[in-house]
Order: C-alpha cells, then structure tokens, then sequence
C-alpha cells in the first residue's frame, strides 16, 4: 500500500526492475534462501518420498509404497495421534500463560528483572537436558510424588511418565517450562510497545483493565501473536529432542511424535524413503494448518 | 601391558611390513581423524589403546572424534560427512548390512590387499566377522571385538533376600519369580527403550524355539515358522516375562542393570557389556552375580560387535596411513588391549586373555567350541531390524498386545524382510 | 536490584499518564499479582535448585537421597570435572576444550543471521516488491521442516560451493535456519512502527539503507533483544549443526556436552551431568541478564514512538 503512495509522490521512476533496487538486492540472500534450500530439498525431499532410497538418497521410484507402509504402522498413527494433543495444549497454555506472564511484568513491578529472568532461563537449556531433569523430578521414587508422600499424603500419585495414557502431559510440562519464558518475551516486547496514549485513554472512559487487555490490547497486538504462534507452532511440529531425553518414546510407544518417526526411520532403520514420505506428510499437514493464514493474508488483503 | 622398543620394532616389521609403505613409496605423516560413539570410560579407554598404538607405531596422528549416542546421532554424521565430500580416515560401524550401499557408491576404501598381506582369513575367529566385511570378494572393514546378546544376568542379594536358590535356566527363573514378588522386588529389569525389549525377545526365542528355529526366522526368514509352534511358544514365553518385568520403571539399560547390581530386581537380559556395569559396582561373578549364556538352555555366543570402515580420500599419503591403521587394529598386541579394556572378545582366535574374568572366560569357551549365532545386524537390515523393534516395545509394555496378534505382525515383518 | 532508574519512580508520579500504575503497593490486588508471579516462579525456578544441588553431590548421596534435599555434603568436584576432566572419546579436558570453538560459531553466525534477517524483516515491511510475499510465506512454511530431513542437500549445497567443514558454512547454515523466524519477527515488529515516520523520511529523500539506519535500527531495540536471545540459545545449544558441518578441531562445546550426557554405556554421573549442564548454559543466561537492562531502555524507545 504504502509503495504505491509513494510512487504516486514521485514522478521519476526508473524501470520496474531497478524500482526498490536496494531492496531488492538486500533481499537476495531471502530469495536464495527460500528458493534454493527451503523449496529445493522440500522438493528433493518429496521426490525422494516416491523411491526406495535406503542408507543414500537413490532415485529408484517405488510409486506410492512407502506411503501405504507409512499409514498402516502403528507407531506413526500413535505418533500423528500424539502430537495433536501436545500440538494442542502446548499452543493453548503457552500462549495463555505466556501472555499472563508477560501482561503481570507490564504491571510496573517491582523485580521485573528477576521475575523475567526467572521465566526466561529455563529457554537457556537444551531440551536433552530439560528432559533429563524432568524425568527426575517426575521420578515416582525420588521426585515429586516421593515428597508429597513424605509430607503425610501417602496415596497421592503422580507418575505420568511410566503410564501410558498420560505421559504426553508429562512432556507437556516439561515442555512448557521451556518454552513458556520466550514467548512471555515477545509478548513482552509488543506490550512495550503499546502507546501509552491508549492506557490513558481506557482509564478515562473507566474501561476495566481486563476488558482493555481483551479488547483493545490483544487486536493490536496481532503481528506479535502471530510471530508468537509461528514459533511455537514450528516448535511443536519439530520436538523431538525432548521426547528422546524424557521417555525415549515411552512406555512402549505411547509417547512417539512424528519429527521422531523421521529421524529414526531415516537414520536408525536407514530407510530414508519412509523418512522422506513421513516427513513429507508432516509437510502437507503444515499446509493444511496454514492454509487457513495464508488466506487471511492475501485473500483478505487483495478485496480492499 | 607395556610396550618396550623390541616389541614395538618387531609389530611394526610383522605388521605393517614394506607393503604399505612401497604402495606409495612415501612415509609421509598425516593427520587421522577416527569417529567413533565410544564415550564411556571403559570405552574411552579402549579407544585410546588404538590412539596410542598408532601414535606410537607410526608417524601419523590420531585425532579423536567421538561423538556419544551410539549410531543414532553418529551416522546421519559419518553419512553426511561422507556426501559434502568430506568424510574422516576411519569411522566405527556396526558390521553387517548397514554399509553396503555406501561400498556400492564406491566410497569406502578396499582393504583387501592389506587383509591378504596379514593373513586375515587365517586368524580371524569366527571367519562370519569376516564375511560380514566382505563385499563382492572384498574386504571393506576390520572387525575389532566380538559383542554378544545371549545373556542373562542374575542378582545373588535379591535370590537371598527372597529366600530361593539363584536359577540355573530360564525355567527355574520363571519358577522363582514369584517367591522374588512376594518380598517386593522386580523378577526381570527391563529397559523402556526399543533395542532392549527386542533384543530380550531375540534371547528368548534362542532359548525356546532353538537354534534350528531362530535360524529359519532369521537367517531364512521364513515367515511359516515365525508364525508356527515354535515360535508361538517364543510368543507365550514373553507374555510371561512381560508380567515379570512390569514396575522396572527404568529407560536405560545401565539403569535396569543397576536394579539386578542392587538387589531390587531379580535378573536382567541384556548382551556383555552389562558386564562393565557389575565391574564397576565391584561385584564378583559367581559371588555377587550369576551370568547364564543362551538363558542357562542353549549356550550360544551371537557374533555381532563393532568394526571400522575406511572412507575413500582423495590423497594418496593418507590411503597409505589408512591402510597401516587398518593393519594396527586387527594386530595382537592391539586386539589383546583393547578388548580387556573394551570387556568384549577378541576377533583373533591365537591370542591369549588371561586376564578375562569367569564370564568372559565362559564366553570364550563357547566361541571355542563353535556355538555361535549370527548378530542381528547380520542378518537383518536396519529396516527390518527396526521394525522388529518397534513392535517388541509395543508388545512389552502394553498387556493390550496379545501373543497371538504380536506374533502375526512378527511374521508380517519377516515376510516383508531383505 | 531495581529498575527504577530507568522507569519512573513510583512516588513521584500519582498523576502520571501510566494508567495501570498500582497506587497501593499492598492492596488486594497487588498481592494476587505478587502471589501469581510467585508461584509461577516457584514452577521455573524448581528444576534449576534440582540442578544446582544435584551438582554439588557426591555420587553415593546421588544413589541414595531424593533430586529436592540439599546436598549434605557439598563438592565442586562435579564443576571441576565437567569444566577440565570429563573425558570426550580419548581427550580428557572437559568443557574447556570447545568453549572457545563455541565463541568463535556463535559470534558470526549471530551477527550475521540477526543482521539478515532484519534486512529481510525491513524490506518485507516498508519496500514490498513484487514477489516479496511469496518468497516471506515460503521462509514462514521452511520454518516447520524438520531439519533432519534437509542434513543430506544442505550437505550436497554446500559441497558445491566448497564451504563443507568451514566455519563459514557453518554460519551460512545457521543463517539459513534462523532466517524464517527471525525475519517474521523482525517483519511484524516493523510493520507496527507508523506509517508517517517512513514516509516523512522519505519526503526528506532518506533512501532504503538511510531509513533503515537511521529511523528503524534505533526503536527496534526490543525486537533485537529478542532475536539476540533467540540466537544465541539456539545456537550456542546447537549440536547437530556443530558437528556435521565442521571438523574435531572447531567441534562446539556442545559435542563436549552431549558425550558427557549422553555416553550410553557406563555410570551416568548425574552430578557431573548438571554441573556441565550448568556451565553451558551460562553463557546464554548472562546474555539474558545483560539484555534485561536493554529491555527497560526499550520502554523508552516505545515512548518516543508515540
């Protein structure tokens, strides 16, 4: 939009190639990027779904088979199963506590700094080392269940990682304590950058805060949400790490995800093919969720 | 053991010979960088006798690249490496299947010259090491110990505190199980993780269906006999175990062990390398623990192990260090340090350990006496191998998989395996 | 520790324009606000005091007690070891060893992937062409691919261009794989500033570098924060990377780590494991701290806007 004010303004415009030249030229190493690497070996990969590829990428095409192969394991169903629910309520909790979090540090409190410092170093460690620490601390003989019972409680249970129906709640949490403190962060920073004006305005209409932060805080804050949701959506199709260090998958394969499925096939089993063709069903997925944005961002835009 | 100037002198005569060195006709001395997933301190020290030999033995450099999380982490590396056109001197691997693609693509270094300049064929015990190096008629690794699953490891405390006798076989243990219930402690530790739950059921299925069996399944793969008697019995004996090993509660092997080693769990199946773990704890086999090759009915050694591949370089000078690599490790001295550190068997048959302790000594009698297996990562892909994993953990930590339904996927896989 | 210097002293403004100001320190409302924060606190913070104590065990208390008693007896022997003696393959020398190598990946690949991707961020926000969205939403898409699945192309591409086991490669591959989320947030971060600072500048004939120096870099100061924080975890914690597309001699701390975490065979040394835990860490939570004090300066740069 603004482009075409602009160019109006003007009135002597060069050719449409050299027209933004600087920007476009900064932006060579983006198109690179997005055209060679994240097109390019997403079609290799795609390509590849389609052959026998074993121990090396070989293009020996199979036709669909190793798709038939992927949809009737089990440990994928269990997989895709898996992280619709972490998928879920990863996205609903840390978006909830992130902004719950990040909206008690807009209060202008004391110990900010700590407080945020707090939330935010668990981000700081790796996910093989929140698993391991996790895995402790849910240890049903020395962690937490041990000191509740300690205190008197002696029938109070908690272990979620030896049952099986539970045990993506219990990366869940670990999960959570990860990766809540970024997204606190980002929420942070589009708080802080809320005019002032709007706060004042609120409170002279005698608007409840609540009511100001659902209403007139979170629509501006779209962009930050959105870069908020990205990243955690991206995290969650990708956690792999934390799996293998909390449960290693399970008890049996009652904690598998996806990203995991890929990795094993691909470098365990050796057999790329059935990598490829599940990592490209995770692809096709992406797409589905997005499509509903990318919709929103042009199908929106072009009417008006 | 050390090694005086004598010795060293005549190792390198016997060993490396002017073979080598004439190949190129120069001694130039080079850099190699070795990948290897042996990070532990037993491991580590074991490595560090092929670090030293070479370094001692040659002119040439080992520089150390270890990288802990077994063949997981380690080959998407070595593959990687290999592919950006790149790759180390040498990098450890499983021997067996894994790597005929990359011979295929002619990446790997041939080291047949150097087998038949040592003599290979003549030493190496059991030749199947070999032949798992073997590519079209030539040699592309070199195996260096000799790892086998067919054991079960009994814990003396926790027999005792139960008030029973330590189980001689898999039917005595099974009896005592409950005795070893009723004073509060696991029958059978199990690991959560995949490779241990399958490796358990391939011990159990020696041991119950027989050699004849597991060889028509495995090496065969015939999925009638996966999906008969025989192996039904295989199927109703682990359902049985399962029940045993329920409350183990652990996700590493050394932690299961650790159950056996403090008493709070009867038995554990698990390979040699559990061994390490009773050694360090400061237990005596025989005293504080029991081993059973082949679970006390068939003693069997299964020959699987590690070995290392030469990745193909483009400089001369370092194919030549290569190969005098290549010839160090499978030499006596070498094969003899190693494994006592390593706390595997030695690939050679004309060395001597004396320093083995009661286990490893049993293990060398049964490898004497031929009783050996193949190793799943000979005879299986690592596809196959897999699957069968994801199935066995399945089937192991849920009740909601029948023997009759865990057997028939069992024999899909096998039906389906190359 | 305080941040008054750099907000507005509570007393001196009971009229200020900051609306949510809390005008009793002690009423009811201020203690649920303290108490939530609380407790949340207590959530983060209890797994690093099981860190921290762990550390300083012994391995036989490790065997015995439970992961919240306090060490009975304390040791830095688990900091020693982790720092200078853990073994990695036959190296004995602990983290130390790739400490530096790790400096020398992250700084580059920070500067230069942050540097890009505000590039990108600015012009997908302020200089849009045509085409731009289309490249920005495949960068959005390439952001969920697992990245195990491009370790084989990425390492054909790089063969090609002769960077494979340089440092340059590296930071060309950690450039890449930030790119998609740093560019969407410095994207969305800039195309939240108004609208008639960039064109007033532009009337002053400020061209695409002068903008970007001149008026976006200086209020983008939050927004860099968080990339900074983002990028030097993901990459100071970066493993997989480190190790494939270099070589022993600039393998990352992280390598060192890893062997010392996840060695398969073996005690695992749990104290040792936390204590080296630790030590990485450190330097992406000193960063955290030190950008803490940024972060209050963004306050002011927010004003300005306005």
């Amino acid at each position: 939009m603004d482009d075409k004010t602009l160019n109006s303004q003007k009135n002597k415009r060069p050719t449409r190639l050299t027209r933004h030249l600087n920007a476009k030229i900064a932006s060579v190493p983006m198109i690179l990027t997005a055209v060679v690497v994240f097109v390019g070996c997403s079609v290799w990969t795609i390509v590849h779904s389609f052959t026998k590829s074993r121990m090396l990428p070989k293009l020996e095409f199979v036709g669909f088979k190793q798709y038939d192969r992927l949809w009737s394991t089990k440990r994928w169903l269990v997989s895709v199963d898996n992280l619709l629910i972490y998928g879920i309520c990863s996205l609903i909790f840390t978006l909830v506590i992130g902004f719950i979090l990040a909206a008690l540090l807009d209060r202008k409190i004391r110990f900010e700094n700590t407080f945020r410092t707090i939330f935010l170093y668990p981000f700081a460690l790796s996910f093989i080392v929140t698993g391991l620490v996790w895995q402790w601390i849910l240890n049903p003989d020395f962690g937490l269940q041990s000191l509740v019972r300690e205190t008197g409680w002696s029938s109070f249970t908690f272990d979620p990682l030896n049952n099986p129906d539970i045990v993506i709640y219990g990366i869940l949490i670990a999960g959570l304590w990860q990766g809540t403190g970024l997204i606190m962060c980002i929420l942070l920073a589009g708080l802080r950058g809320i005019d002032e004006d709007i706060w004042k305005a609120t409170r002279i209409d005698g608007i409840p805060i609540w009511k100001t932060y659902l209403f007139v805080i979170i629509p501006m804050m779209k962009p930050v949400f959105i870069t908020a949701l990205v990243l955690i959506a991206a995290g969650i199709v990708k956690v792999y790490d934390l799996v293998v260090a909390q449960t290693s998958g399970g008890p049996g394969l009652a904690s598998e995800v996806p990203a995991k499925y890929v990795y094993d096939k691909m470098f365990l089993a050796q057999n790329l093919g059935q990598g490829f063709a599940a990592s490209t069903m995770m692809l096709v997925m992406v797409f589905i969720i997005l499509i509903p944005y990318l919709y929103l961002q042009y199908g929106g835009k072009r009417h008006d | 053991m050390k090694i005086t100037k004598n010795t060293l002198a005549t190792l390198r005569n016997t060993c490396l010979g002017l073979s080598f060195a004439a190949l190129t006709g120069s001694a130039q001395a080079v850099d190699l960088e070795v990948t290897h997933w042996w990070t532990s301190g037993g491991e580590a020290a074991a490595v560090a006798e092929f670090a030293k030999a070479l370094n001692e033995n040659t002119e040439h450099n080992w520089i150390d690249g270890a990288i802990a999380g077994s063949g997981g982490t380690a080959r998407p590396i070595m593959i990687s490496r290999i592919l950006g056109g790149d790759p180390m001197a040498a990098t450890q691997f499983n021997h067996g299947r894994q790597t005929e693609e990359l011979i295929d693509a002619g990446l790997m270094l041939d080291l047949t010259d150097v087998a038949e300049a040592e003599g290979w064929k003549d030493v190496v015990n059991p030749t199947s090491l070999l032949d798992s190096c073997t590519y079209d008629g030539k040699i592309y690794c070199v195996p260096v110990n000799i790892h086998s699953w067919q054991w079960i490891w009994l814990s003396h405390q926790a027999y005792k505190d139960a008030g029973v006798d330590v189980p001689s076989n898999w039917d005595e243990f099974v009896a005592a199980a409950p005795a070893l219930q009723k004073a509060g402690k696991v029958p059978l530790a199990l690991g959560g993780q995949s490779w241990q739950s399958s490796g358990a059921f391939g011990v159990l299925a020696i041991a119950i269906a027989g050699m004849d069996a597991w060889s028509a399944v495995n090496v065969d793969k015939s999925a009638e006999t996966a999906a008969g008697p025989e192996y039904k019995k295989v199927f109703e004996a682990a359902v049985a175990a399962r029940e045993l090993a329920k409350g183990s509660n652990v996700q590493d092997w050394n932690q299961a062990t650790n159950l056996v080693i403090t008493g709070k769990a009867g038995g554990q199946i698990m390979g040699d390398w559990a061994q390490g773990e009773f050694q360090v704890a400061g237990q005596v086999a025989g005293e504080d623990y029991t081993c059973l090759p082949g679970l006390g009915v068939n003693e069997v050694i299964s020959t699987g192990g590690d070995a290392f591949y030469f990745p193909k370089l483009k400089d001369p000078a370092m194919e030549s260090a290569q190969k005098e690599l290549a010839a160090l490790m499978m030499s006596k001295e070498v094969q003899v340090n190693f494994n006592l550190k390593k706390g595997s068997l030695p690939v050679r048959g004309d060395v001597n350990l004396e320093a083995a302790n009661d286990c490893m000594k049993k293990g060398l009698e049964i490898l004497a006496g031929g009783n050996i297996l193949p190793d799943v990562n000979q005879v299986f892909s690592s596809d196959t191998a897999d699957q069968i994993n994801d199935l066995m953990v399945e089937f192991w930590a849920s009740d909601d998989v029948s023997a009759e339904d865990a057997q028939n996927r069992y024999a899909e896989i096998i039906a389906d395996a190359d | 520790m305080t941040d008054a210097s750099a907000t507005t002293p509570l007393d001196l403004n009971a009229n200020a324009p900051r609306g949510q100001k809390p005008k009793k320190r002690f009423a009811p409302r201020n203690i649920m606000l303290y108490a939530t924060l609380f407790v949340f606190a207590v959530y983060y913070a209890l797994p690093l005091y099981v860190m921290i104590v762990t550390s300083l065990k012994g391995m036989p208390e490790i065997r015995l007690g439970n992961v919240f008693g306090p060490p009975l007896e304390v040791t830095f022997q688990p900091w020693v070891k982790a720092w200078s003696e853990a073994c990695t393959g036959i190296n004995c020398d602990g983290l130390s060893r790739g400490f530096w190598n790790s400096v020398q990946i992250l700084i580059p690949s920070v500067v230069i992937s942050i540097a890009v991707a505000s590039v990108n961020g600015y012009a997908l926000s302020n200089w849009r062409f045509k085409g731009s969205e289309i490249f920005y939403n495949i960068l959005i898409i390439g952001a969920f691919i697992p990245y195990q699945v491009m370790l084989y192309p990425i390492a054909i591409i790089l063969r090609e261009l002769n960077l494979f086991g340089t440092l340059g490669g590296l930071v060309m591959v950690h450039t890449i794989f930030g790119m998609p989320i740093l560019t969407l947030l410095f994207r969305n971060y800039f195309a939240s500033v108004p609208e008639e600072l960039f064109k007033a500048a532009r009337v002053d004939g400020a061209g695409f570098w002068g903008i970007y120096f001149r008026i976006m870099l200086p209020m983008s100061l939050p927004i860099f924060v968080v990339a900074i924080i983002l990028q030097v975890t993901g990459i100071w914690n970066d493993f997989l990377f480190g190790v494939i597309y270099t070589k022993p001699d600039i393998y990352p701390m992280t390598v060192q780590l890893n062997n010392i975490v996840n060695s398969v065979q073996g005690v695992k040394e749990y104290n040792v494991n936390m204590a080296a835990t630790l030590i990485t860490g450190l330097v992406p939570l000193v960063i955290y701290f030190a950008s803490g004090k940024l972060f209050v300066r963004g306050i002011a740069a927010g004003a300005v806007k306005g």
